[in-house]
């Protein structure tokens, strides 16, 4: 299970590197690049958008009376709902985009977001998630694995709201 | 004649920011608000006895909230945050000051755009959460 929620205190391990690597990966694992989860729907409501921007510290008045949505609002929006029992014991849950990796420490991850559009109260949006790449590295102590989930947020209609691509980290 | 509204901007400009010294009751509305159970940023034994973490675990994506913040309130409703990048690099801990900052890294006068360095720092000064953002400014 790789907990895809949590941080590491240890910094960035790119200087580190020493080069490509593809001992862990096997065609298996590999074969997994470019599935996609169903497309998620889900409506952008006043309410949700007033939570996030409250529990944030936002000061935009915008944001605050749920009107418009602050730029990360969509990781709330997309936040997976899993059953209790689908829960790890540590209150994570699990990603079913991800094959079983070989290494399970999370490490520090990244985010890119490009944005096309806004999104305000009562939007209806559709999220689709595809893992995108996997590859190895070697670190300084040992191999790490990168993976790269790209969601694509658009509305009903199919209008690009956003493109965001999450890096991970195992170790 | 536009003029664009990148015209008095110069690379090296500081982007302000804010301190966020979010307590037990944000972290939880935050994860609430999310719908993150993870037991890292709300159960103190199994944060501190079970992963080893000196306290409750700052929630990451609220770390980059803030780096949002930064930029949406430097706009002040002149433009749009067109592109965000950023990692968490090291993890903060609830009791701790955190602040916002960013400086100008280069203006695209004809197109109307920036980029800026975003930042999130910790109370030793350490570069916890680093990134970048592009902007794009309203025409006039």
């Amino acid at each position: 299970m790789n907990k895809i929620q949590g941080q590491a205190n240890i910094a960035e391990p790119d200087g580190q590197q020493t080069g490509n690597a593809n001992g862990l990966l096997s065609a298996d694992l590999l074969s997994c690049i470019g599935r996609s989860t169903a497309p998620r729907t889900e409506i952008a409501s006043r309410r949700e958008i007033r939570k996030y921007s409250i529990a944030t510290g936002w000061q935009k008045k915008e944001y605050l009376d749920g009107d418009e949505a602050p730029p990360l609002f969509h990781l709330a929006l997309f936040w997976d709902i899993v059953e209790l029992d689908e829960l790890s014991p540590d209150g994570v849950s699990i990603d079913g985009l991800l094959p079983k990796f070989p290494l399970e420490k999370a490490m520090a991850g990244g985010l890119n977001i490009e944005y096309f559009r806004p999104i305000k109260a009562g939007d209806v949006l559709v999220a689709t998630r595809t893992l995108t790449n996997i590859y190895e590295k070697a670190g300084s102590q040992g191999p790490i694995i990168f993976y790269e989930v790209v969601m694509r947020v658009e509305t009903a209609a199919g209008e690009p709201v956003l493109t965001e691509k999450t890096t991970r980290l195992l170790r | 004649m536009n003029m664009s509204k990148t015209m008095a901007l110069q690379p090296g400009d500081a982007v302000p920011g804010r301190d966020y010294s979010p307590d037990n009751v944000q972290n939880f509305m935050y994860s609430a608000a999310i719908w993150n159970a993870h037991r890292i940023h709300f159960d103190l034994p199994y944060a501190t006895e079970v992963e080893g973490y000196p306290g409750i675990v700052m929630s990451g994506p609220m770390l980059g909230d803030w780096l949002t913040q930064c930029v949406i309130e430097w706009l002040d409703g002149k433009g749009r945050m067109t592109h965000l990048e950023y990692s968490n690099r090291k993890a903060a801990y609830i009791g701790e000051t955190v602040t916002s900052g960013g400086r100008v890294l280069s203006v695209d006068h004809d197109n109307g755009t920036a980029r800026l360095e975003i930042f999130i720092k910790n109370a030793a000064g350490d570069v916890i959460t680093p990134g970048t953002a592009v902007v794009a400014f309203d025409r006039a």
